[in-house]
């Protein structure tokens, strides 16, 4: 039988005597070190390598370089791999996607052999959607029929990430074959920083497998001599403006270029005709990299094409030991050097013939040829040929995507029957076959030049080099390509019955793509959306083409004139984890959270940082901060030093109240105003000495008020002030409640009674031996002091307080704290509309200082007129806490909603604040609060919940 | 939207390293009318060509700076220091003119 290995031969990855094991659908399999998954597969006899999208029918070996559907098989248990592209590993456990219970026995073929007439593309839109109250049931079915490969319900944990790396050069170079490299070299030789990047395993193209292997050695040696970075394994996934992402593995290269190559070559092409899915129909450079770089012997081949190329196939195939039975060209004429050479090789070539039909059950048997009508239709009778693979030679396609992103347009070529990219941007050079310089040395030529123009264009090289860019030029534009094509018929066949497929990865058949344009969806771009064509894994690189001409000949209108679609990025699929890449904001946890999880606190997400929420027991915390003393870190808060002379003067101008007028050693609470005269954040801010202020910001407000503060320090450069943003450098914790100045007295020294810290004093102290700045401040409505210290000291510090008696606690109790003293959260309580007098902090805006500040003209405008609501607090006399954003209603109007709700342990009530329109702003008036189909009664309250008078706060 | 700018501070980067500050807006000196004071906080010029405009280096050094650049093709003519950037009237004329 065939597929065993052909004689060695200098071209071959494959290690022989180094053999690998692996699975495939549990069975061992054996291969060899340099193979693919497919190339051992197929060495060892295995023809079906997965069932097909929608029919479930067998697909086998198509392009043998991982860009087609018909390879994909599950590694390892993630779906989606492409056997013919990925290298072998030992061990590898290798399965079957799409078929059921097996890829030998699908029951879902079903499809093919009974549903196919009955499925025509809009099927499923027309079918499932009546009636539309069975949809559910249909989705569920429909759902777990469709898609390729399943994913693992529970995945492992991933322990790696994708790196992104930025890389800057000169020239960028997309396509390693002959043409990219010739690039790459010229451009490097000529002091570029060049970069090369191409989807095999190494760079040199076609020339691997057509002999030239060599050659592209030699040639990608010269390249890394000269300096040029080559990255296998490594497409370029799109343009976008300049930038190219080049995918590597675990790497996503991130490319900026000032100039680039496309050197992206051609893409094989398939023909048309019945049953030209089965395993064994191949690309013809599919069949070749099998023998040239695999040493795998494909078996028994016919060879079917429209140019030179299936010849020079036959010729490749015979030359690397491959038996050839016979070569269809579809030229009625040809008669070169390489008719002559075949003859001598004993090949038989038949002329103006193509297949009209293939024909096995399990793999394809035997192929029919003959001569066709303009339509495709067999005249006369066919010859059958047996044998075990036909490798198809259509008119090869330029891979033109990278050019046509970067705005080149397609134009139709009679003579080389493709869409060649034309009018690329002055920035990308095309090179090579995607231009139309097809054969090795109009290929080599071309790269050589778009190199050199790149290079050049940069300011690289002297004047001769311009000179030999003008020759090299005119000698390329000199020899034209001479390629003799014939046009393949949309679909040839002999008028039997059979599928005869555009689309190999959604199954779509010639006829569906006439159904469609019977329908009336008879353009490329509408075709593509009703029947799906071009739109599965391989994006239309084998099927766009195919789909056009038919629907060419449904509508009688020129190839050139249908066009063709561009491909969006990314031209290769690829896992959405390569994408994601590394997070550039790490999360962040203070210099304490040691100790939250020592003490088994509930740790959640607050903005970037990890915070405790609580520490089992919300209550019981709560109570702790009322009765003796509670302490929770707060070094999440934005922490920024403000120093110099003018350091009052830029306070004043940011701050609507007076800062500057701060003695040093107090503090003063602060709200931000932007120019519209919204809340944007809030603080407090205390003076160090006569030039420093310390600035605390909200924890989720810090980045943008350090840049908020810098963007203005920008656009005042006659203010002498500097700033330092301290919020990672320093920790702190606010230790609060009726026992915390003792907890401090055993701390210090120093005189804490309520003379030696008086309330919103700032003094520098030395508690527990660790140099503080302590803020007798109260957000939680407790007596309270917040330790500033340096980060490092943060944890020693926190022990000594805790150790002297103040129980941790976390943000939920904080929250319940702050919330029965009515301090807003800036973000919670306010929106971006809420100004400081529908916030009611009024005494935070001093419109009468001479001083201009931000938002100081709009705030004047505010102050004329009610705000358009207005926060108020509310009690719930029912207990209910409603939740946070529920509405506030008026019958079906809404006049408000809730901002923060609680319960509050203390009080042994419902609380909440709530933004409703003015009128409703005083005391006991009552509000209804609809919450999830419940309707809460409420009354208004103006005053805190707890020391409304801030006794507490200040004894 | 891809390119690069220089950071007066650490040469130059991709865009994504940097935060856009919009463009350069006159703050009103003395008292605005009230069409006045609109127009500085809601509108913008939304030009089409070469606009004057902040960024800020925020993956990079924080350093706020200016930049001239052409938003129909992201070409960046200039960026600068605010004490270091051209006069608003010179660079107008400049327009396209190489770095």
């Amino acid at each position: 039988m065939s597929g065993g290995r052909l004689a060695e031969n200098g071209g071959q990855r494959i290690r022989r005597g180094e053999e690998l094991r692996f699975t495939f659908d549990g069975d061992s399999r054996v291969g060899l070190a340099g193979d693919t998954i497919a190339s051992a597969l197929y060495a060892g006899g295995q023809r079906t390598f997965s069932r097909s999208f929608k029919y479930h029918r067998r697909r086998g070996e198509l392009c043998g370089c991982g860009q087609c559907a018909n390879s994909l098989v599950t590694v390892d248990g993630a779906p989606g791999v492409r056997a013919c592209g990925e290298p072998l590993r030992d061990g590898m456990q290798v399965e079957h996607q799409n078929a059921w219970p097996s890829l030998e026995l699908d029951v879902m073929r079903a499809t093919d052999l009974v549903g196919g007439p009955f499925t025509p593309p809009g099927f499923y839109y027309k079918t499932f959607i009546r009636p539309r109250r069975l949809w559910p049931l249909y989705e569920k079915v429909l759902r777990s029929a469709a898609g390729l490969g399943k994913l693992r319900r529970r995945q492992p944990e991933r322990e790696w990430r994708t790196e992104y790396r930025r890389r800057h050069c000169d020239v960028l170079v997309v396509g390693g074959g002959i043409a990219g490299l010739s690039a790459a070299l010229r451009a490097a030789q000529l002091g570029a920083d060049v970069v090369l990047c191409d989807e095999d395993v190494e760079p040199g193209g076609s020339l691997l497998f057509e002999g030239g292997h060599e050659r592209a050695r030699d040639l990608a040696a010269r390249c890394r001599e000269a300096g040029v970075e080559i990255l296998t394994r490594a497409p370029g996934l799109g343009y976008f403006d300049g930038l190219v992402p080049v995918w590597q593995g675990d790497v996503l290269h991130q490319v900026r270029a000032a100039r680039h190559v496309a050197a992206t070559g051609t893409l094989a092409q398939p023909l048309v005709f019945p049953e030209n899915d089965l395993p064994g129909v191949m690309l013809a450079p599919g069949a070749l990299r099998l023998a040239a770089l695999y040493g795998v012997d494909p078996g028994r081949c016919a060879i079917a094409g429209v140019d030179d190329r299936a010849l020079e196939t036959a010729l490749s195939l015979h030359r690397l030991g491959v038996q050839v039975a016979v070569v269809a060209d579809l030229r009625p004429d040809a008669d070169s050097e390489l008719t002559a050479a075949l003859e001598t090789a004993g090949i038989e070539l038949m002329r103006g013939v193509t297949p009209v039909r293939a024909g096995g059950s399990k793999q394809l048997a035997e192929v029919q040829v003959g001569p066709v009508d303009p339509s495709g239709r067999l005249r006369g009778s066919a010859r059958r040929i047996a044998c075990d693979v036909l490798a198809v030679a259509g008119p090869q396609a330029p891979a033109s995507s990278l050019l046509l992103q970067s705005g080149a347009r397609a134009r139709f070529d009679d003579t080389l029957q493709s869409f060649l990219p034309q009018e690329a941007p002055p920035l990308i050079h095309p090179a090579g076959a995607v231009a139309g310089h097809a054969d090795a040395e109009s290929a080599m030529l071309s790269g050589a030049v778009a190199g050199a123009e790149a290079a050049l264009a940069l300011g690289f090289g002297e004047r001769e080099d311009r000179d030999r860019l003008a020759s090299e030029r005119a000698k390329l534009e000199a020899e034209a390509p001479t390629v003799r094509r014939a046009a393949p018929p949309a679909k040839s066949h002999d008028g039997g019955r059979g599928k005869a497929f555009v689309d190999l990865d959604e199954d779509i058949t010639a006829k569906d793509v006439a159904y469609a344009a019977a329908e009336g969806y008879d353009s490329l771009e509408l075709s593509k959306r009703y029947t799906t064509v071009t739109m599965g894994p391989s994006q239309g690189r084998f099927s766009q083409l195919a789909s056009a001409r038919v629907l060419g000949e449904v509508t009688g209108r020129p190839l050139g004139e249908i066009g063709v679609t561009t491909a969006r990025p990314p031209w290769t699929t690829v896992p959405m984890g390569a994408l994601a890449g590394r997070p550039f904001e790490a999360a962040k946890r203070s210099s304490i959270h040691a100790r939250h999880r020592d003490l088994g606190a509930t740790v959640r997400w607050a903005g970037d940082w990890r915070r405790a929420y609580d520490y089992g027991d919300v209550e019981g915390e709560t109570m702790a901060v009322h009765e003796g003393a509670g302490l929770i870190d707060v070094s999440t808060l934005g922490k920024l030093i403000v120093r110099g002379p003018d350091a009052g003067e830029l306070l004043d101008r940011l701050y609507p109240n007076r800062m500057s007028t701060l003695k040093p050693g107090r503090i003063r609470y602060g709200v931000l105003t932007s120019e519209s005269g919204r809340i944007s954040d809030d603080g407090t801010v205390c003076r160090l000495d006569d030039d420093t202020f310390y600035v605390t910001t909200t924890s989720s407000g810090a980045t943008a008020v350090e840049r908020w503060f810098t963007w203005w320090m920008a656009s005042w450069p006659e203010l002498d002030v500097t700033l330092t943003d301290v919020t990672q450098g320093v920790a702190a914790m606010n230790l609060a409640g009726p026992g915390s100045r003792d907890i401090l007295a055993k701390l210090t020294d120093a005189d804490v009674s309520n003379e030696g810290i008086a309330y919103l004093d700032g003094p520098q102290l030395a508690i527990a031996g660790i140099d503080c700045l302590v803020l007798r401040i109260g957000f939680v409505g407790e007596l309270g002091y917040e330790l500033h210290c340096a980060a490092p000291q943060a944890r020693g510090l926190w022990d000594a307080v805790a150790d002297s008696g103040a129980r941790p606690f976390g943000l939920e109790p904080q929250r319940i704290l702050r919330l029965q003293k009515m301090h807003i959260l800036v973000g919670q309580d306010t929106d971006s509309e809420t100004t400081p007098y529908g916030a009611n902090l009024d005494f935070a805006v001093k419109l009468d200082k001479e001083q201009d500040f931000i938002g100081r003209w709009a705030l004047e405008h505010y102050e004329e007129r009610p705000p358009a609501q207005k926060l108020v607090g509310f009690t719930c006399p029912g207990g209910e806490v409603p939740t946070e954003g529920a509405a506030i209603v008026e019958g079906d109007r809404v006049v408000g909603q809730v901002t923060s709700s609680r319960r509050a342990p203390k009080l042994e009530s419902s609380i909440g604040l709530a933004l409703v329109e003015p009128r409703l702003a005083e005391d006991g008036a009552s509000i209804s609060i609809s919450d999830d189909g419940r309707r809460i009664a409420a009354a208004v309250q103006t005053r805190p919940f707890y020391d409304p008078d801030g006794e507490l706060l200040r004894s | 939207m891809s390119f690069v700018l220089d950071c007066p501070n650490c040469g130059s980067r991709e865009v994504t390293d940097f935060g856009f500050g919009g463009e350069v807006t006159t703050r009103p000196t003395g008292r605005p009318e009230f069409k006045e004071l609109n127009r500085y906080v809601y509108f913008r010029d939304n030009k089409a060509g070469v606009q004057r405009e902040w960024w800020v280096h925020r993956a990079g050094c924080g350093e706020w700076f200016l930049a001239e650049r052409d938003t129909r093709t992201n070409e960046v003519i200039w960026t600068a220091r605010p004490a270091d950037a051209p006069p608003a009237r010179a660079a107008a004329a400049s327009e396209g003119a190489p770095r």
